[in-house]
């Protein structure tokens, strides 16, 4: 029965390199394309070919040097250590300036002043590569949808190390680079402000995360149980519906009464993935600059219990 | 209720587990079968045993109305009614109607002939419930370990469990988890949008095929997994965030019992760096 739920490839068909719908006359793609068997075995087995272009180029600079500077910032804090470098990874951190700098953009490079200058070199690069992703889909003649969800995710970015900083006046309460630092951040902004999880946008956002996984995962199913009437070819059955979606639909409007289409489906997945970063990005904004307990916010609006 | 215009072809008897054709029927658009019986006698008594527990509690602030477990006192036994044993039975309807959910779907993939992929993906869902208030309360001897059931008690619970092993953040299968569900909510993310990207081109301009979604995903990353692939990926990722989350309560309590952020201090003392003066 396994071997019908369609979970791996089983044959591997291997024909010439696609490289791609036509660019428009003068611009070209990168032909550095190959193939790879595991990769096959879940997916398309081609790798590459890739389109470079001055956005993104600059943007990998730009993400490199930002990785560099976090990196040799953290090798230097471990007295050009390689062995303690791999040993406290987990600990090392560079933070941003402390609260006695404000606002200043112009910290000594100790004292904050390299998480300026990396973040800065991040957000540029995160910044192009977003251009990148717009120009892509323009000249593809395609919709611009994989860009605004990608916005979304850099709302929350900007909220967490850029707008929320500026309206509390301070970069000291941007969140630093480093892995157990990250969480600490995290953790502290919670229970600083009264307990995040009585933030309705908290709760807003946890919501659409888990309903994220929830949806990917009702959706990925349906259509791996229904690729035997080839669902997964879904542009094809929106506009010329086959048995396959059919058997999809009426999968769930006979378990709970209600089914998407293979377009609206889509259209589900795409607002509850960019929900959970923008409403995420409005609880993060509002706790500080404008709630600075959330508990007593819940409480003064009934749905916490009063100390 | 109206079926759909295709609907009609597919309403064919067969392919129940229990009970042949007795309950091989649909109302409106609901598929019944033996499990649907099932899961509505759980679902009804669960939610009115809820209603039951709300009418004895100081409010109906449905905010506030929580259903909470017996005392840890209690153990693994059976609580009185108004001491946890709502909670207990609330508990025994929720597992009968969420495995019968699991066989009611099962029972309509096959009527359709598609794969079992949706039963099984709810059966980790359901897995992770169970390793919350049924795996890891008996590994820890008292069902007074489950969670209660209400909207703010609910998060008053995750937040204490939290804090009672330091520092939550630092379960290392917490962070796997974590990791998961945020790469679900961008895989979906970059699924929901590429295919709409494709059939919505906007300005008049003709609908895209998977070439496109191909050449886009390939021009801007160097790859793409294509139309198969992705939905495989999904629900690998969307499945990993809930075993993960499992994992990480379950080792919380039976497994370990100490502080998670003292527990990477074990990383510190690998021996291949031990005598480096490092701690």
């Amino acid at each position: 029965m396994v071997d019908y739920q369609n979970i791996l490839t089983q044959v591997q068909v291997r024909g010439h390199v696609d490289l791609g719908v036509e660019l428009p006359a003068g611009d070209q793609r990168d032909h550095i394309t190959g193939f790879n068997y595991w990769a096959g075995k879940i997916g398309d087995a081609q790798l590459g070919p890739i389109y470079l272009g001055w956005s993104g180029v600059i943007s990998l600079l730009f993400g490199l040097t930002a990785v560099s500077i976090i990196g040799f910032q953290m090798l230097a804090s471990v007295d050009w250590n390689p062995i303690k470098f791999i040993a406290l990874m987990p600990w090392l951190t560079v933070n941003p300036p402390g609260p006695e700098y404000g606002l200043n953009p112009f910290a000594p490079l100790n004292e904050g002043g390299w998480w300026i200058i990396s973040g800065l070199f991040l957000t540029v690069s995160i910044l192009l590569w977003w251009v990148r992703s717009y120009r892509r889909a323009i000249q593809l003649e395609m919709g611009t949808h994989v860009c605004w969800a990608f916005a979304a995710a850099i709302w929350l970015y900007l909220v967490c190390g850029f707008f929320r900083p500026i309206a509390m006046g301070s970069w000291s309460e941007a969140v630093p680079f480093g892995i157990f630092s990250h969480l600490e951040w995290t953790n502290n902004i919670s229970l600083i402000y009264g307990n995040l999880f009585y933030n309705p946008f908290h709760m807003l956002s946890i919501v659409f995360l888990y309903g994220s996984a929830l949806l990917f995962a009702m959706h990925a199913a349906t259509i791996l149980a229904t690729t035997r009437y080839g669902a997964e070819r879904e542009i094809e059955q929106i506009y010329d519906r086959g048995s396959g979606a059919e058997r999809g639909a009426l999968f769930w409007r006979w378990t709970m009464g209600f089914n998407a289409s293979i377009e609206s489906i889509h259209r589900w997945a795409w607002w509850f993935a960019i929900l959970c970063p923008i409403s995420g990005g409005i609880g993060i904004m509002l706790t500080g600059p404008v709630v600075d307990n959330w508990y007593d916010w819940g409480a003064r609006n009934g749905f916490a219990f009063p100390y | 209720m109206a079926l759909l215009g295709f609907e009609r072809k597919y309403r064919i008897a067969g392919g129940t587990l229990v009970g042949g054709d007795l309950f091989d029927f649909w109302i409106g658009p609901f598929y019944v079968g033996f499990f649907g019986v099932t899961a509505a006698f759980f679902a009804v008594l669960g939610t009115a045993l809820i209603l039951l527990g709300a009418s004895m509690g100081e409010t109906w602030n449905p905010w506030l109305i929580s259903i909470d477990p017996p005392d840890l006192s209690y153990g693994l036994a059976l609580a009185p009614l108004n001491e946890g044993g709502l909670w207990q039975v609330t508990t025994m309807c929720a597992i009968g109607a969420f495995v019968s959910w699991i066989l009611r779907e099962v029972e309509i993939c096959r009527k359709l002939g598609i794969g079992y992929h949706v039963p099984f993906a709810f059966g980790v869902a359901v897995f992770a419930y169970v390793t919350l208030v049924v795996f890891r309360p008996v590994f820890m001897g008292a069902w007074g370990h489950g969670f209660p059931y209400g909207i703010m008690s609910h998060l008053d619970w995750v937040y204490a469990t939290g804090y009672t092993y330091g520092n939550f953040h630092y379960n290392p299968a917490h962070m796997v988890a974590i990791t998961f569900f945020f790469t679900t909510t961008l895989a979906l993310a970059l699924h929901g949008a590429l295919v709409l990207s494709a059939t919505n081109p906007g300005g008049g301009r003709v609908v895209k095929t998977p070439e496109h979604e191909n050449a886009f995903f390939r021009d801007f990353i160097g790859y793409s997994i294509g139309t198969l692939g992705i939905h495989r990926l999904g629900l690998f990722l969307a499945l990993n965030a809930g075993l993960w989350s499992a994992i990480c309560i379950f080792i919380s309590g039976p497994i370990y019992e100490g502080s998670w952020v003292e527990w990477w201090d074990f990383w510190k003392n690998v021996s291949i760096w031990r005598d480096e003066g490092i701690g």
